[in-house]
């Protein structure tokens, strides 16, 4: 499991790579989004895999580690965030290019 | 101690009221009472912190390595008081601009700007440096492209994609660390990093080095800058060229003081330094346009404040720590003016603005302190801060990359005095109306500069207990999870 995440991990940052060196612009944007969704799996790997109990009172260990997960929440929410930027940016080189003409 | 989130939370109120107050009058009022609230708090914050040590918050009352902290040491403090000042004079600027039509939200992302970097500065938690940080990007990406043409649209999109690269490479260097550790907050980070797995360790600080080097633009990483601070409008360039590339330096600070720290000098740091000085340098003296030889010379300066760190001893600390506050000082004073002949004049290259000196004698004041300062030339505050780092540099036996520093500003010199005969002297031109408050502005913030300079020695008592706290990353992380 650990070892199959880890190489999604790595086809994530390879594709995203290539894609971010594409001249396109649509193309490096979702280039942009393949490399946060592998950094986003890269916390969620650091904290340890495996069938393990949740992290309550009372639940036998052992327990899985929560924090990587408020992590990723975090860390999505602010990628979602620059790539709606990012499009509406996009958009707007596209609408500018409509009005000159 | 509540003082220290207070420079975060007072913009963040500010800048949600700025956004949802109809009518400009309110919101410029509101604008600027919530930039002085945020000046007296930080200010506020440095006094306190002088006096009593590590400011610390523990959010939600959770005791430090579980719960999120806030940690105002007298770097960050400091850091926070300068930035939020600046923050105010640039806001001036805008307010004098002859060209009104400011977006409705261009007061919330100011504010959240200042929020952003002053959590940056104050926060004890490398997870949530990695957040602030991103708060601060997104203001900037949206100051950067307001009112943009496509060419500008163009241009900022580079700007977001390098930026978000670098955030990318955080973010990983995080998770590194926390795989390492088993934790994210910086003083327990500190307490525990000597003895966590090399084969972790070693990468996650270097993929670091390199986010904050984005943001810093050291060398080699410094080519999205004079790109990027070429586009926006007069004012917002002035307070990134300033700032932004500070918070990097903070950064790094932070990174080779307290969370893994170096004694003695660090010979791949300085080649960096000394590379990012030269390249800086020679890059400005190519260029024509007086916002890019300006922005081209932040590179440079950097450098320096590199340089200072890279010496690692608690006197370069406090050199280099001189050299970043003095730089902020400077550069955005510079950037005003450029910014306030720009928006006068309709250009900022060398040749369409010969006079200047003729038509506005006090603007050729305002540009000609700071850029003094900015070569070096005594009694401001660039002497005092070359001093101290060519003093710690020798007394440590880098002579080598103390000549190279003195011969970077010897060139910046001449690239200041290229501008200053370009665009000072001569013929004077039709002359346009540059309206006070741009002199206020500019000359609030080289004020900085003149103080500092005749008076440097409170400064450096500041920087001073500044670099003896970061040397002592013991008592950092003390203050910040209770002695034990």
């Amino acid at each position: 499991m650990n070892l199959l995440l880890a190489l999604l991990v790595g086809l994530l940052f390879g594709a995203g790579t290539w894609l971010l060196l594409c001249q396109r612009m649509l193309r490096q944007v979702v280039g942009l989004a393949l490399l946060s969704h592998g950094a986003n799996l890269f916390v969620l790997l650091s904290g340890g895999l495996g069938a393990r109990h949740a992290p309550l009172v009372g639940n036998p260990s052992p327990q899985s580690d929560p924090l990587p997960q408020a992590l990723i929440l975090t860390a999505i929410v602010i990628g979602f965030g620059v790539m709606a930027f990012l499009l509406a940016l996009g958009y707007r080189m596209h609408a500018l290019e409509e009005d000159q003409g | 101690m509540s003082l220290a989130f207070a420079p975060v939370a007072i913009p963040l109120v500010a800048g949600l009221l700025c956004a949802v107050v109809p009518g400009r009058r309110l919101r410029w009022g509101f604008s600027v009472a919530g930039m002085g609230a945020s000046v007296a708090a930080s200010a506020g914050l440095v006094a306190w912190v002088h006096r009593h040590g590590v400011a610390v918050v523990h959010f939600g009352g959770w005791p430090a390595p579980y719960g999120i902290v806030f940690a105002a040491d007298l770097l960050g403090a400091l850091m926070a008081a300068i930035g939020s000042w600046v923050a105010l004079c640039t806001l001036l600027a805008f307010l004098a601009d002859p060209h009104p039509r400011l977006d409705p939200f261009f007061h919330a992302g100011w504010h959240l700007m200042l929020a952003g970097m002053n959590g940056a500065f104050l926060t004890g938690d490398l997870f949530n440096l990695y957040v602030f940080f991103e708060v601060l990007l997104v203001a900037s990406y949206f100051l950067l492209t307001l009112g943009s043409t496509r060419r500008e649209a163009r241009e900022a999109f580079g700007y977001v994609a390098v930026n978000l690269v670098a955030s990318t490479l955080f973010l990983v260097a995080v998770a590194l660390l926390y795989a390492a550790v088993g934790s994210v907050n910086l003083a327990d980070l500190s307490r525990r990093l000597g003895e966590a797995p090399r084969e972790l360790v070693r990468p996650a600080v270097f993929l670091l080095a390199v986010a904050f080097g984005v943001k810093a633009a050291v060398f080699p990483l410094y080519l999205w800058l004079p790109q990027a601070y070429a586009l926006p409008r007069g004012p917002v360039a002035a307070y990134f060229g300033g700032m932004l590339t500070k918070v990097g330096v903070y950064a790094l600070y932070r990174l080779f003081t307290t969370v893994q720290p170096t004694r003695g000098p660090e010979p791949w740091l300085v080649a960096v330094a000394v590379l990012t000085m030269v390249f800086g340098v020679l890059g400005a003296l190519a260029q024509e346009d007086v916002r890019r030889i300006l922005s081209l010379h932040i590179v440079s300066q950097v450098g320096y404040m590199v340089f200072g760190l890279a010496l690692g001893t608690s006197e370069a600390w406090a050199g280099g720590l001189f050299y970043v506050l003095h730089h902020i000082g400077v550069k955005t004073a510079l950037l005003l003016v450029s910014a306030a002949v720009e928006s006068a004049y309709g250009s900022g290259t060398l040749r369409a603005l010969a006079g200047l000196g003729h038509a506005h004698p006090w603007l050729g004041v305002c540009f000609a302190v700071p850029a003094l300062s900015l070569a070096g030339i005594p009694p401001f505050s660039g002497f005092w801060a070359k001093v101290f780092l060519v003093r710690a540099g020798l007394e440590v036996g880098e002579a080598g990359p103390v000549a190279a520093s003195l011969l970077v500003s010897l060139l910046t010199l001449l690239s200041m005095a290229k501008i200053f005969t370009g665009a000072f002297w001569g013929t004077a031109p039709e002359r346009a109306e540059i309206p006070r408050l741009h002199y206020a502005a500019a000359a609030g913030v080289a004020l900085l500069t003149v103080t500092w300079g005749l008076g440097g020695s409170v400064l450096f008592d500041l920087t001073a207990a500044a670099a003896r706290s970061l040397a002592d990353p013991g008592s950092y992380a003390d203050a910040v999870l209770g002695g034990r």
